[in-house]
């Protein structure tokens, strides 16, 4: 696991612009995008639906080739999908034909057969699914599904892992758990992280910094930066703060919020 | 996994809470099973009394006995293997050839759109023409001899192969597709991989349905004209006047059809054992 650490390096998006185009009126989605992220940094992208921020991931994870402007991984070019880059999506895409096991192993590309098998049971059991190796994806939950989908995501070690709102789909509770789960291996793992979400406690409660975004077009409003300690607790003063602050960037001064409760 | 086993699971593992729950089902469905015996049993109980008292005339409608004794007799004679034989033989070669062909054209139309372009609408309008219809013209180009019937059971495979093929293969969710784009597979990983799999379960319908067309023509194939095979002997049974004969056919083309029917759906099953797990 500590080989990824050392290979980890920063991600650089710089004016990048995205324009679809129905007919004849261009749609601009997202406009003079500018973000660095730093090695192992824990980035959330926020932002109301519209507002281009699973676009903007879909164009770092490289299945989406035409924009503007440049994103640097390290010192390369973000031209296509690439495995150092992994992506979990709102559903879990698992192929409902292979096991756990071999979904994970989906992941990597060619390493020798000991090694593969090694490598995909150390991610099954940080995700902590040992004993459902076996398992096909229709008898997991959601949660469980979504579990295997990050192990797959990161089994190949990638530089960066992209998360496209993946807890979205999934009831509250489970949804807290997988937060926590995913913090823990992000800790573990140390790998750069990016999740969308729309879900501002979520935000504060992962991310080192919280970049919001406004829609029409696509834009960085503001950058927060989340200063806390983890284990952060939620519903503590500072996060309070913090969750007034963000709110206020969404609705100005239409909506004031001093009988906002959670 | 057995049930058990999944139990002792979830109770070592916090985050398992919401695993589906087995049906009841096992219990419960056995009698279901059996009640489905019941009409036939009954049936064939009635029709036995009939014929005996001589309700049905036997040249006619023979009872069960009757007809169980002459599939007994054909069997101990040795005419019954030789044309289950050669209709078997039949079946597997027209069978083979009908559904390689459906599934050659069909992977390619299925997956290179410029192919399905030029051959999906020509293909289309092919299969609205009746089958039976070839048959005058398979004779003129093949002859009564093996390979025009071989020609015409071929034809009746190869429809549903390809058109469940080549469909399911042109309609794999794009989101699987991108998982595949994702870990950067090349064409050939994404088909073995990605399309092929996704494509199976649909495939393996066409297969049983070309199959059971393949039945149905070699029928129509021996019927029209053979020496040999199941569907010559229920001619000669009509010709002769025994009734028993083409009872005692029409059984084995059912017991046959079942049998192959079943052996694709065992394969099938172990192939898409994930579906029933």
């Amino acid at each position: 696991m500590k080989d990824s650490e050392v290979r980890n390096s920063s991600l650089d998006i710089s004016g990048v612009s995205k324009a679809f185009h129905s007919g004849s009126a261009g749609l601009q989605v997202l406009d003079n995008i500018n973000l660095h992220i730093q090695p192992g940094e824990f980035i959330c992208l926020v932002g109301g639906s519209g507002c281009g921020k699973t676009t903007l991931l879909r164009i770092v994870a490289g299945l989406d080739p035409s924009y503007t402007g440049t994103i640097l991984l390290g010192s390369n070019r973000v031209l296509g999908p690439g495995l150092d880059r992994g992506l979990v999506f709102q559903e879990h895409r698992l192929l409902p034909w292979l096991t756990v096991r071999e979904n994970v192993a989906f992941g990597i590309g060619d390493l020798p057969t000991a090694q593969r098998f090694e490598r995909v049971q150390q991610y099954i059991d940080l995700v902590g699914l040992r004993g459902f190796e076996q398992s096909y994806p229709h008898q997991l939950s959601g949660g469980m599904a979504q579990r295997v989908a990050i192990a797959r995501a990161l089994v190949g070690h990638p530089q960066l892992l992209l998360l496209d709102e993946p807890f979205g789909a999934l009831d509250a509770l489970t949804r807290i758990r997988m937060q926590k789960e995913l913090l823990r291996i992000w800790e573990a793992q140390r790998t750069t992280m990016i999740l969308v979400t729309h879900d501002i406690d979520e935000a504060i409660y992962l991310s080192d910094r919280v970049v919001i975004m406004s829609p029409r077009p696509g834009t960085i409003q503001r950058v927060v930066p989340v200063s806390l300690a983890r284990p952060r607790d939620r519903n503590g003063e500072q996060a309070t703060e913090l969750r007034k602050t963000i709110y206020r960037e969404f609705f100005g001064g239409e909506e004031e919020l001093k009988d906002y409760e959670i | 996994m057995s049930t058990t086993e999944q139990n002792a699971t979830i109770v070592r593992t916090a985050a398992v809470r919401e695993v589906a729950s087995r049906p009841k089902g096992r219990f419960t469905q056995r009698p279901d099973r059996w009640l489905g015996a019941v009409v036939p049993v009954l049936g064939i109980v009635l029709w036995e009394g009939f014929a005996r008292i001589g309700v049905f005339p036997p040249n006619e409608l023979p009872a069960p006995s009757v007809v169980a004794q002459t599939i007994f007799d054909l069997a101990a004679s040795g005419d019954l293997w030789k044309h289950a034989g050669i209709t078997l033989f039949r079946i597997a070669v027209g069978f083979l050839v009908g559904a390689t062909a459906g599934t050659l054209l069909g992977g390619l139309t299925g997956y290179v759109l410029l192919a399905r372009k030029l051959f999906d609408p020509v293909l289309q309008s092919l299969r609205n023409i009746p089958s039976m219809a070839w048959v005058p013209l398979f004779l003129l180009w093949m002859g009564i001899q093996e390979s025009s019937k071989i020609a015409l059971i071929a034809l009746g495979a190869f429809f549903p192969v390809y058109l469940n093929l080549s469909s399911a293969m042109s309609h794999v969710d794009p989101k699987m597709i991108e998982v595949g784009k994702v870990y950067r597979l090349n064409s050939i990983q994404m088909i073995a991989r990605v399309i092929l799999p996704a494509a199976l379960p649909e495939y393996f319908v066409g297969l049983r349905s070309g199959l059971g067309l393949a039945w149905m023509f070699v029928v129509a194939a021996e019927i029209m004209g053979a020496s040999r095979g199941l569907g010559f002997l229920m001619i000669d049974g009509q010709m002769t006047g025994r009734a028993s004969i083409i009872l005692a056919t029409v059984i084995l083309f059912a017991c046959l059809g079942k049998g192959t029917d079943l052996l694709l759906e065992v394969i099938g099953r172990r192939l898409l054992r994930y579906k029933s797990k």
